[in-house]
């Protein structure tokens, strides 16, 4: 049969025409024609603009004295420095933006969420106002508001507020007590993480035994109760703090300046976001089929409680993927901040440009910065996700 | 609580649902001590609230700021002598608007209900009252007749002719035409160049143009990530993933700069359309994963019974897939066209005088120092009622599209 058929067919253009093989192939063929064409098009136009400017393509330029001073960093700069290590500071700037933002976002959008199930009225209308006011106002626009009307409104520092001698504010910004060393900050924050890490792995071993044999696990738990009196006695006392201090006339001397477009630029972003997150909880938490709550409240746990153990674990599963990309969006809409003259990544690669009129590479650096951070946020999402996921056999 | 014995369990009479604002105060608000203290709190802080932002609002604001820059809000600095070019448009929309209203309630029984009765009422009272629209009353109440008479002569029309939804389609697409061609002029009226345009109307003819270039081009992106060819599907997912990883200022930035490098030069396309490009590559990047979730809702059976009677591929996807998917993905897509809306407000920082940008200007004029609260608050006023009502339209279309039972 096969080869009888195969031996005499005359080739004939209709048959072929007719074959929706010759049609897959010649389709993306065409595509691939088209999308070289197009390119081949755009790249010698740029080859031809460029040299007509005197800028061939490359990144030598990233190696010359960038020139211009940065308003604040987290790592040290002077103007003499090179470009690429202008565009760093403007990297850790927005990573500090970014790891702030995703930090109050989560929380405050948690809580917005929860929030919208809450038996109290009015918090419940208060969330869903929220929610409702914030996701259909531009963010820049809020950004702006923030910045200038809220922010901007704050007294001189002649007349600057204080709250409980800890905390100051004025137009400048805001001064929180800090660490009086960075090598500090930075022991602190390892021992806060370390006694998290070994807090967890104390409280599954306890659960583990208390599982197995339904008693016992006491040393764990005060083992936990201990390494947070630690970690806490650590925090406190071992980091010597330094408030911020009013000067006579205006002004503070120690503790942390944050800057009043850093500060604008968290506000705007932990706001807007929180509202998205806050429908994604809620959408999760709706996930969960009523008959769990009602089986929890009927074994006779307390309302909140049964949230924290037996609703909000399963809504995790249906609430990690789209928060990766909410995350995400906050790391790319942390550009934004450039708009109220915070240094982050996106304005110290537009000052880059505007002093070396390289706008190819300059793009391809911010391109292939952030694209970087996305995949790390999804990495990690991803790890979380594959964490909280339903465990079958 | 109440208490109840097992022998008065089936003779007791029902619990009495106590009504009026005191009990309904105890269940919502005061059900035990953490709700009240709970109760208390917000209500503290939103009566201080409140109370400042009133006292703010009428005695230290100084709202003069936006009925003397109004102009500027809609139009920008559009020219004042072909000001009746914007009237045009704003008539014919109106037109349409009336007219698509009619024919849509066409099987109510009466059109001017009660309430829609109250509603132009209010709305004209609105036009008369509020002081940055009072000027223009004069022109703004015979838009709302227009309305009224188009959506009466919509509806006689659409009882007698049950087919015309369709051609009030391809009038709201004509409209955008002709709306271009009154706001730029060229063929037949004086040109006014892409630098006068600015404010609300630049805000819509951009939003407009982006959402009618996006679509199509999501539209072919989704399917060519769900293709079977290996070509094509990796081509659009390259340029999915990668725009997707680009924060849209950086793109409508570079657009600016590199759309003019990539084009010999003579080619090169104006400020206006070169925002519009960047903007609607980027927002086709996230529409064609909005689309694609919906393709991916679709089950194999369908395609497999679309292939088994006989259909062509193009055929299948254009009469059996897309109207089924697109259904299904009408909620993502909106929310992609409300966020494109607020995508806008980024052209003001690309130098462009579109709703926010013009705002900024009007608060760089030395007369108004200061008045960011104002300006800002307005603005805000006008992005939430459009958004708001966008996705309302969206729970509309919907409701209109369900099948299901």
């Amino acid at each position: 049969m096969v080869s009888q058929s195969d031996q005499k067919t005359p080739f004939s253009l209709k048959a072929l025409l007719r074959d929706e093989r010759f049609w897959k192939i010649a389709f993306q063929v065409i595509t691939v024609l088209v999308v070289v064409l197009l390119f081949a098009f755009f790249i010698g136009n740029l080859n031809r603009n460029l040299t007509q400017q005197g800028n061939a393509f490359g990144f030598s330029f990233l190696v010359n004295p960038a020139g211009f001073s940065i308003g604040e960093s987290a790592v040290q700069y002077q103007p003499q420095d090179p470009y690429w290590k202008a565009l760093l500071v403007g990297l850790s700037n927005t990573v500090t933006l970014v790891i702030a933002g995703i930090l109050f976002t989560t929380l405050l959008g948690v809580a917005a969420g929860i929030a919208s199930f809450s038996q109290n009225w009015l918090l419940y209308k208060l969330s869903r106002v929220y929610v409702g006011l914030v996701r259909n106002i531009p963010l820049l626009l809020q950004l702006f508001f923030w910045y200038f009307a809220i922010y901007g409104a704050l007294p001189r520092p002649e007349d600057q507020i204080e709250l409980l001698n800890l905390f100051y504010l004025n137009n400048r910004g805001v001064y929180v007590p800090w660490p009086s060393t960075a090598a500090l900050a930075l022991t602190g924050l390892a021992s806060i993480a370390i006694g998290i890490a070994l807090g967890l792995f104390l409280w599954n071993w306890r659960t583990k035994i208390r599982v197995e044999t339904a008693t016992g696990g006491d040393a764990q738990l005060y083992a936990v109760g201990g390494l947070a009196v630690i970690v806490l006695l650590i925090v406190c006392f071992g980091l010597n703090w330094q408030a911020p201090q009013g000067v006579e006339g205006g002004g503070v001397t120690g503790g942390l300046r944050l800057s009043r477009e850093y500060v604008a630029a968290l506000s705007a972003l932990v706001f807007y976001t929180s509202a998205f997150v806050a429908e994604i909880v809620r959408a999760g938490i709706q996930s969960v089929s009523k008959g769990q709550w009602e089986a929890a409240r009927s074994l006779g746990i307390p309302a909140g409680t049964a949230m924290q153990l037996v609703v909000f674990p399963q809504a995790m599963r249906v609430i990690i993927p789209p928060m990766n990309s909410e995350y995400m969006n906050l790391t790319k809409n942390s550009s934004l901040a450039f708009a109220v003259a915070f240094p982050e990544m996106y304005s110290i690669a537009t000052t880059t440009y505007n002093q070396t009129g390289r706008p190819v590479e300059v793009f391809v650096v911010l391109m292939a910065t952030y694209l970087a951070m996305c995949l790390l946020i999804t990495v990690l999402m991803n790890q979380l996700n594959r964490a909280v996921q339903f465990k079958e056999r | 609580m109440t208490t109840t014995t097992p022998d008065s369990f089936s003779s007791a009479p029902p619990e009495i649902v106590k009504k009026g604002p005191v009990a309904w105060a105890r269940k919502n608000l005061f059900s035990d001590w953490f709700n009240s203290t709970l109760t208390v709190v917000i209500g503290l802080v939103l009566g201080l609230g409140g109370y400042r932002l009133l006292t703010w609002a009428f005695s230290q604001a100084e709202w003069i700021v936006i009925p003397n820059n109004i102009g500027l809000f809609m139009t920008g600095t559009y020219p004042d002598e072909l000001y009746w070019r914007i009237w045009v448009m704003l008539a014919v929309m109106c037109t349409l608007a009336g007219l698509s209203w009619g024919i849509l309630a066409r099987n109510l029984p009466t059109l001017f209900s009660r309430n829609v009765l109250i509603g132009i009422g209010v709305v004209c009272a609105f036009f008369v009252l509020f002081p940055p629209t009072r000027p223009s009353s004069k022109i703004l109440l015979p838009m709302v007749a227009i309305v009224a008479a188009a959506a009466w002569v919509g509806r006689v029309a659409g009882k007698a002719k049950p087919g015309l939804g369709k051609w009030i389609s391809l009038g709201w697409g004509l409209s955008y035409l002709l709306a271009i061609w009154l706001v730029g002029g060229s063929i037949g009226l004086e040109s006014v160049s892409t630098n006068d345009w600015g404010g609300l109307v630049l805000t819509l003819i951009a939003a407009v143009s982006g959402i009618a270039l996006c679509f199509p081009l999501g539209l072919i992106m989704a399917l060519g990530r769900r293709s079977s060819l290996p070509v094509v599907k990796w081509l659009a997912t390259a340029y999915i993933e990668v725009v997707r990883g680009v924060p849209l200022v950086a793109f409508l930035f570079m657009g600016q700069v590199m759309i003019p490098l990539f084009l010999p030069e003579g080619a090169r396309p104006d400020r206006v359309l070169r925002a519009i490009i960047a903007l609607a590559l980027f927002s086709a990047a996230y529409l064609a994963e909005n689309v694609r979730a919906g393709l991916q809702a679709i089950p194999r059976g369908q395609q497999e019974a679309a292939m088994s009677m006989g259909m062509s591929t193009p055929l299948t996807l254009v009469l059996i897939i897309l109207p089924q998917a697109l259904k299904i993905a009408i909620p993502a897509i909106v929310g992609q066209f409300i966020s494109l809306f607020q995508d806008t407000t980024l052209l003001a920082i690309v130098g462009l005088a579109e709703l926010l940008g013009i705002g900024r200007s009007v608060l760089a004029n030395p007369t108004y120092l200061g008045r960011y609260a104002e300006v800002y608050l307005f603005l805000g006023v006008i992005y939430w009622i459009f958004c708001y009502s966008m996705s309302l339209g969206s729970r509309k279309v919907e409701e209109m599209l369900n099948t299901d039972l």
